[in-house]
């Protein structure tokens, strides 16, 4: 339904008519940089896996491991049972690798980026430099403030990763993963694919083939590093898919929290992005990951849009080691992501808290799973999902008590809301319990926008639109309590944006 | 395209079973359900819909066991209109209270003119979409007899059938109540080994439907089991089962709401032990503007017992004002024992109130001592804290005197086991 097909409802005015016309499909992040760009030959076979891993100058053992993977992706099957539907992908139709021409020669320092670039993450409001304060707050460069790394992915590089002087110092390695292929080689062939194996599922298998780059951590024994580590990817360049592969290992005693968000401009074309991130945590180590998807989710037709299938898994390896995984998905004409954990040492926990916002016509099928091996093992999951427009919002999740993980908790609750008569909100959750010392609760709710709690808002001079983002930003709280301060402040005005022109 | 596993399953299966003979509408229904099998084949494990329940022992070609007892009649002593079906040869009863009309399904599929004719295998093949219940489509075609059962206005005394048996039956049962009508019907006996019993229940307007069953307390038998029910304006359908012991039970019931103002309940008790195998897998479709769907699970597992619930709540676009509620629990009595459950909500309404929990979890310890302090021995502390979780299910039957009576059977059975 078009805007203006929209009947308006009684006691609406022509203001708030226009003004939400005028708002609707406002995705922020939609303009493109102007950039010479360097690709390599559409479409995928062994050539290509070559000349990735060329580019890169990659050992042979690396160009081994994704020809591997590339030979076995081509005789899996799509899979087909999650709640979205997309016109068939024509995998040659596809660029696997982009990267901007003056990235040709490695810059040595973030001086000799091309301005073009720098200033495309200054107009994310992703400041590289190294003074500058991530995301919401405005760059008040003053001493004591927290102070945040950025790994800045632009379509199939990284363009530089600040503060890498700074972390070294306390032994924190973060870098861009071909950079980690060359100079850590011990630790990726290690922990590379140990979470999430080349035969995982057919997105996995892709991504292991063709990953072209992405962000590496190495926080040492007993370090909490000093400071928050994020990563931004920016798809840039037309019918180009995005792989990237993020490897965080957190050794014994040690913490970080990383954030991570993307954007992409706006285009006609769907365009793929299939990542992978693998967390590794030994003993007594915490990883805090926070996402904020808000990749480029189509028109309001659903007209291009970025199709994002992404596999993500923490592995609890270690006794008491702890995982949280916390995602605000905004964007995305279609979401395919399950953020997992595998709760392996005893006393491990896991959380995931996540807010899934479809509007329009995007289709989102995301959810966790929570597999619990160790003994004394805990989970918590709280997912809100909202529908809007035409859209489909699907929470699907496992959580498994295997025999051996005795005196296990997990408490789940997952709640939708619904707005407008024509979107869908759907739960599948699998309970899986093989032993009895073990707790499991589950509690989903599915709701629409309460009449009395707008009414109420709108008796206190709000507009509709207004109305309901305080609404819906209510019934995220638990989420947003769950991110990173900055985080959270830029999550409630996505929010806010993601629902424009869902009401009257 | 069926893969070949499942075609082959299928032929396995009829290895060996005809078509039962006869003319008529019977037949033809019979024909179509079985045409609508070759293009569906047999479920195999690796059916998301059988993800934790294998259905080997109920697709094979002969039961697995063949020494089965007979419980003895648990509605004894309570006032019934008793139909026997042994063996697969239906009995029915000399004398008939005001509004119920009572026949075979042999007869009435003979018959030129029948109303069974356009329910048997309607609504089943309307429940095997968007899931395939092959199964009970495997029943539509082959099923040697049944009762068909109407209700034209209150019905006083319930219909009881009492099913017994050694063999692998295939029953099919076609029931209809009509508008301003109300019937209850009450179900027991193992039926064999191996049974397949399939009910299609119709409701009229302000139709109103009880059902209340027991299987068990024997242990040697493989019980598949699906209602089929459809609701029309201001209907009313409720159905309870309790499940004592049993090999594998698949009970499965798919209800879909099409008129306004409907109310559908549908709850179930089970207890068992060992290699006891118990799954509830529940579909209920909400097309039409203010009904009222409930569906309350529990079930208590001991020595390694298996529990299922797989429950689905579908609301329709525009099945405003819906109101669905779903709960499934288990309760595990020790280490081995286990609960598989997936309760699903698929909502296209935006003006709706679902919601569903799942609890998994051993016994209250709090309350287990707080019993035996008061001089309350560990077993009998246990039984009671069993009974009152498996209570609340018990609740959901609505006739007082029935819940009385089928909470005693629950009690001297817990007592017993």
């Amino acid at each position: 339904m078009s805007l203006d097909e929209v009947q308006v409802k009684e006691g609406v005015d022509a203001e708030t008519v226009e003004r939400v016309k005028a708002l609707s499909g406002a995705y922020k992040h939609g303009w493109n940089t102007e950039i010479d760009m360097e690709f390599a030959p559409k479409g995928l076979n062994e050539d290509i896996v070559r000349l990735i891993s060329a580019k890169n100058n990659e050992p042979e053992w690396m160009l081994e491991w994704r020809l591997e993977a590339y030979r076995r992706w081509t005789k899996m099957k799509e899979p087909n049972w999650a709640m979205v539907e997309y016109p068939q992908i024509d995998f040659q139709e596809q660029y696997y690798y982009a990267r901007p021409a003056s990235m040709t020669e490695k810059p040595k320092s973030l001086d000799e980026v091309d301005p073009k670039l720098l200033e495309t993450y200054q107009k994310l409001g992703i400041p590289l430099k190294e003074q500058a304060i991530l995301a919401g707050v405005e760059p008040a460069p003053e001493d004591g403030e927290r102070k945040v790394a950025v790994d800045a992915v632009f379509d199939s590089v990284s363009v530089g990763t600040t503060f890498k002087a700074e972390l070294a110092k306390a032994g924190v390695i973060f870098c861009s993963i071909s950079e980690a292929i060359q100079d850590h080689p011990e630790l990726v062939k290690k922990y590379l694919g140990s979470v999430i194996p080349q035969s995982d599922n057919y997105y996995a298998t892709l991504n292991a083939a063709v990953f072209s780059d992405g962000s590496f951590v190495y926080i040492p024994k007993g370090v909490r590093c000093p400071m928050e580590l994020s990563t931004y990817f920016r798809i840039n360049a037309e019918n180009t898919g995005q792989f990237e592969r993020t490897l965080i290992i957190a050794d014994e005693g040690s913490y970080v929290s990383y954030l991570e968000g993307c954007t992409a401009p706006q285009r006609d074309t769907a365009q793929l992005h299939a990542a992978c991130v693998e967390l590794v945590l030994l003993d007594d180590a915490e990883i805090k990951y926070s996402t904020v998807q808000n990749w480029y989710p189509g028109d309001e037709n659903g007209k291009g849009g970025i199709y994002n299938f992404v596999t993500k898994r923490a592995d609890c390896r270690g006794a008491r080691s702890k995982v949280m995984w916390t995602q605000v998905e905004t964007g995305s004409a279609v979401t395919w992501k399950y953020p997992s954990c595998i709760l392996r040492g005893d006393d491990s926990s896991g959380e995931f808290y996540s807010i899934a916002i479809a509007n329009n016509m995007q289709q989102a099928d995301t959810g966790t799973k929570m597999v619990h091996l160790g003994k004394n093992t805990r989970s918590r999951i709280v997912s809100k999902g909202i529908s809007a427009g035409r859209a489909q919002n699907t929470y699907r999740g496992l959580v498994s008590m295997h025999p051996r993980a005795k005196n296990s908790r997990n408490y789940t609750q997952c709640d939708s809301l619904l707005i407008g008569s024509e979107c869908g909100a759907h739960t599948v959750p699998y309970i899986e319990v093989k032993n009895n010392s073990s707790r499991v609760e589950h509690e989903a709710t599915t709701s629409k926008v309460d009449d009395d709690q707008l009414f109420y808002c709108r008796s206190r001079g709000m507009d509709e639109e207004e109305a309901v983002a305080l609404v819906v930003n209510g019934f995220c709280k638990e989420v947003l309590q769950a991110l990173p301060m900055e985080f959270a402040m830029e999550a409630q005005q996505l929010v806010a944006i993601s629902l424009e022109g869902s009401v009257g | 395209m069926v893969a070949e596993a499942k075609k082959a399953a299928l032929e396995e299966r009829l290895d060996g079973l005809t078509l039962p003979e006869g003319g008529g509408w019977l037949a033809a229904a019979r024909r179509d359900a079985r045409d609508r099998l070759d293009a569906v084949g047999l479920p195999g494990r690796r059916d998301e819909y059988w993800r934790f329940t294998n259905p080997a022992p109920l697709v094979a070609r002969d039961p697995e066991v063949s020494d089965v007892s007979q419980s003895p009649d648990p509605f004894d002593g309570y006032e019934s209109v008793v139909i026997t079906i042994e063996d697969g040869v239906v009995t029915l009863p000399d004398t008939l209270p005001e509004n119920l009309q009572i026949g075979t399904l042999r007869e009435a599929g003979e018959a030129d003119i029948h109303w069974a004719k356009d329910i048997y295998g309607t609504l089943e093949a309307m429940g095997s979409r968007p899931v395939l219940r092959p199964l009970a489509t495997l029943n539509s075609a082959y099923a040697t007899d049944g009762v068909v059962i109407r209700a034209t206005g209150p019905v006083a005394k319930p219909v009881h059938i009492r099913t017994t048996g050694t063999g692998d039956p295939i029953l099919h049962h076609v029931v209809r109540v009509d508008a301003d009508a109300s019937l209850t019907l009450l179900e027991s006996g193992t039926a064999g080994a191996r049974s397949n019993v399939a009910t299609e229940i119709d409701l009229a307007d302000t139709g109103a439907f009880h059902h209340i069953r027991i299987q068990g307390p024997d242990h040697v038998r493989h019980p598949n089991t699906h209602l089929f029910a459809r609701l029309r304006q201001e209907s009313v359908f409720k159905s309870f089962t309790l499940s004592a012991n049993g090999l594998l039970a698949r009970n499965e019931a798919v209800i879909e709401l099409t008129g306004d103002d409907a109310t559908a309940h549908i709850a179930g008790a089970a207890f068992g032990r060992g290699d006891f195998h118990h799954d509830d897998t529940v579909f209920v479709t909400h097309d039409a503007v203010n009904c009222e769907s409930r569906q309350v699970f529990k079930k208590v597992l001991r020595d390694g017992a298996t529990g299922v619930f797989q429950g689905k709540i579908l609301v329709k676009e525009g099945a405003q004002k819906t109101d669905g509620y779903q709960i499934s629990q288990a309760l595990l009595l020790d280490e081995d024992s286990q609960f598989l459950a997936k309760p699903e909500l698929e909502i296209y309404a935006d003006d709706v109130a679902c919601s569903h929990g799942s609890t998994t979890g051993a016994i209250d310890e709090t309350a287990l001592f707080y019993l035996r302090s008061r001089g309350v021995s560990k077993r009998d502390a246990t039984d009671l804290l069993v009974l009152s979780f498996l209570a609340e299910a018990i609740e959901e039957i609505e006739d007082e005197t029935l819940r009385e009576h089928v909470g005693g059977r629950m009690a001297d059975w817990l007592a017993r086991g």
